[in-house]
């Protein structure tokens, strides 16, 4: 028995926009799976698709052992059969039951106890979902769905609907609570800094197909194709170690190199930086409000219409994207040593 | 006051009550949530006794319930009694006639449950029926309710089908209304006045209540 997802289907909205998703994902190896994409890819209508909440209108979807959806087979699992816990954008909390009950919604007896313990949320047990916090209606979201013993667990934008304080607290605490479920799961988002804080593997949509699908950094260093690169737009994600923090300011090491960011509060392990925010000089420029200022080889020279985009080695790999009009007038050639200048607040740190 | 007759029409309604919420919450479920394209004309034959004249509706009941009609065949052949002129053939009747008061309220209120906690219900692995049970009726039960509530009341109060199907037969077709008419008819304007008020005061009660109830509700989770 394979311990793999494997979907191949096809859907065709009313509106003529295809959704025709390839995708495999070997669950052992992946936890987490990110499904990336713009706004409008078909993630949404692909992790419905997986659910059985629609139904593709042709192709298979095959889950370990078991076929979810074939065409040809004529198999349409209901929701029901699959196992699949789906968390919905707003957390389709039921507002006629207490948090206890909405996690005891579909859990045997123990077990829900258990879960509400797990999650924190036993001092609010009695609470109607509309008196908690958005970030407290996502741990009761997650409780019940992992109730009722999912085999997978499917997410869309699970964050989305928080303020932007609370989504920076709870990214960590879901990457957390996500992988102590023990259930492979797939988040649906669109937005850069969480796919690389909550995924293993990444797998990026773009006009309802799948792009490019591997590790998180890989995808984001080496973008298969220039949609993908300019969907993912985050060509730098770089393993970091903290140095030193004061001062509001953080230092991270890479590679020997070393970089100031601003401190999120959070422990980073990753830092990124969009090529569009690495600007390069000839010389180390004085007086300058900048705060990184690396010394760099140019790997190499690409140019991509208005844009040249560079790669060069700083002790770490580095991707810069500067206008073709500049690497002109600075002549810069492969092998040229020059400097790599980011500020502080380009650099964006994640767990 | 003309007790035989209220009774009657409590009994009545009471049971047109509980026929229309059997039939009606499968009916109102479909209404609600089915994409079918020809949708809208199931929509337009429900809601057809709202515009209908009470005596033309009576008058095709009559005539389908009728000793020579396959309906009225059946039922003879059955029973051995008629439907026209009795008790049941009034209640077949009331449940045509006020079908549209208790469906079209709880279409509303089902429509407004929020689709995604059906969803939602289903993907815990919760079958549809124990979904709707468990979901989709207590959020919409002053919907419910409401729908009980009306098709109570409407039937208190009908007179023109009453009059085709049922006739005046005093304790088994003679309601409430028919026996004001039978009051007003006979200059006993006294006894109309006591059962009218009698009718007025019972109506304005049930529905204040049905109001403050929907309101406390609503307030509990939003």
């Amino acid at each position: 028995m394979a311990d793999e997802l494997i979907c191949a289907c096809r859907k065709r909205r009313p509106s003529g926009f295809e959704v025709d998703a390839n995708l495999r994902i070997e669950l052992a190896e992946s936890p987490v799976t990110v499904l990336f994409g713009p706004s409008g890819a078909g993630k949404t209508t692909l992790l419905r698709l997986l659910a059985g909440l629609e139904q593709a209108d042709s192709g298979e979807i095959r889950f370990r052992d078991r076929v979810w959806y074939s065409s040809a087979r004529n198999v349409r699992l209901p929701p029901q059969q699959r196992r699949a816990g789906f968390l919905f954008q707003d957390y389709a909390l039921f507002p006629h039951l207490t948090v206890a009950r909405n996690v005891g919604y579909a859990a045997r007896p123990g077990r829900q106890r258990k879960l509400l313990e797990a999650f924190g949320l036993a001092k609010l047990a009695a609470e109607y979902p509309r008196a908690i916090s958005g970030g407290q209606q996502q741990r009761v979201a997650l409780a019940r769905a992992l109730a009722a013993e999912p085999a997978l667990l499917l997410l869309d934008e699970p964050l989305s609907a928080l303020d932007a304080a609370t989504r920076g607290r709870v990214r960590h605490e879901l990457r957390r609570m996500l992988i102590e479920g023990g259930v492979p799961s797939i988040v649906v988002t669109h937005d850069r800094v969480e796919a690389v804080a909550l995924g293993d593997r990444m797998a990026v949509m773009v006009d309802g197909r799948i792009r490019q699908e591997g590790p998180v950094d890989e995808v984001f260093r080496h973008p298969a194709d220039a949609q993908v690169a300019e969907s993912v737009g985050m060509e730098n994600v770089l393993p970091v170690q903290v140095v030193d923090r004061q001062g509001g300011l953080i230092t991270v090491d890479v590679g020997g190199a070393r970089l100031e960011c601003l401190d999120t509060g959070v422990s980073p392990t990753w830092a990124c930086i969009r090529a569009e925010d690495v600007s390069l000089a000839r010389h180390t420029p004085e007086a300058s409000s900048v705060r990184n200022r690396l010394p760099a080889r140019v790997v190499s020279v690409l140019l991509e219409g208005p844009l040249a985009r560079m790669e060069l080695d700083c002790g770490f790999p580095l991707v810069a994207a500067i206008t073709a009009q500049s690497a002109a007038d600075m002549n810069l050639q492969t092998g040229d040593l020059i400097y790599a200048v980011v500020k502080a607040t380009a650099v964006h740190l994640t767990a | 006051m003309d007790w035989q007759a209220i009774w009657l029409s409590v009994r009545l309604a009471a049971s047109t009550t509980a026929i229309l919420l059997a039939a009606g919450m499968p009916l109102a479920y479909w209404l609600a949530f089915s994409r079918r394209r020809w949708k809208f004309l199931v929509e337009a034959v429900v809601a057809l006794p709202l515009v209908l004249p009470p005596t033309v509706l009576g008058f095709y009941i009559l005539l389908a319930i009728g000793p020579r009609s396959p309906v009225g065949a059946v039922y003879a052949r059955l029973t051995g009694g008629m439907l026209p002129f009795s008790f049941q053939g009034l209640l077949l009747a009331s449940v045509l006639y006020s079908l549209p008061f208790t469906v079209q309220p709880i279409v509303s209120a089902f429509a407004a449950v929020d689709g995604k906690l059906l969803e939602a219900s289903w993907c815990l692995g919760i079958s549809r029926l124990a979904t709707f049970r468990r979901v989709v009726a207590p959020l919409a039960l002053p919907g419910i309710a409401t729908g009980a509530i009306l098709s109570f009341a409407h039937t208190m109060g009908e007179f023109g089908v009453v009059l085709m199907v049922g006739g005046n037969i005093a304790g088994v077709t003679r309601t409430v209304s028919i026996s004001i008419y039978d009051q007003a008819q006979a200059l006993d304007y006294a006894a109309a006045a006591r059962t009218s008020i009698f009718l007025l005061a019972v109506s304005f009660t049930v529905l204040a209540l049905t109001y403050a109830l929907q309101r406390r509700f609503w307030w509990r989770f939003w």
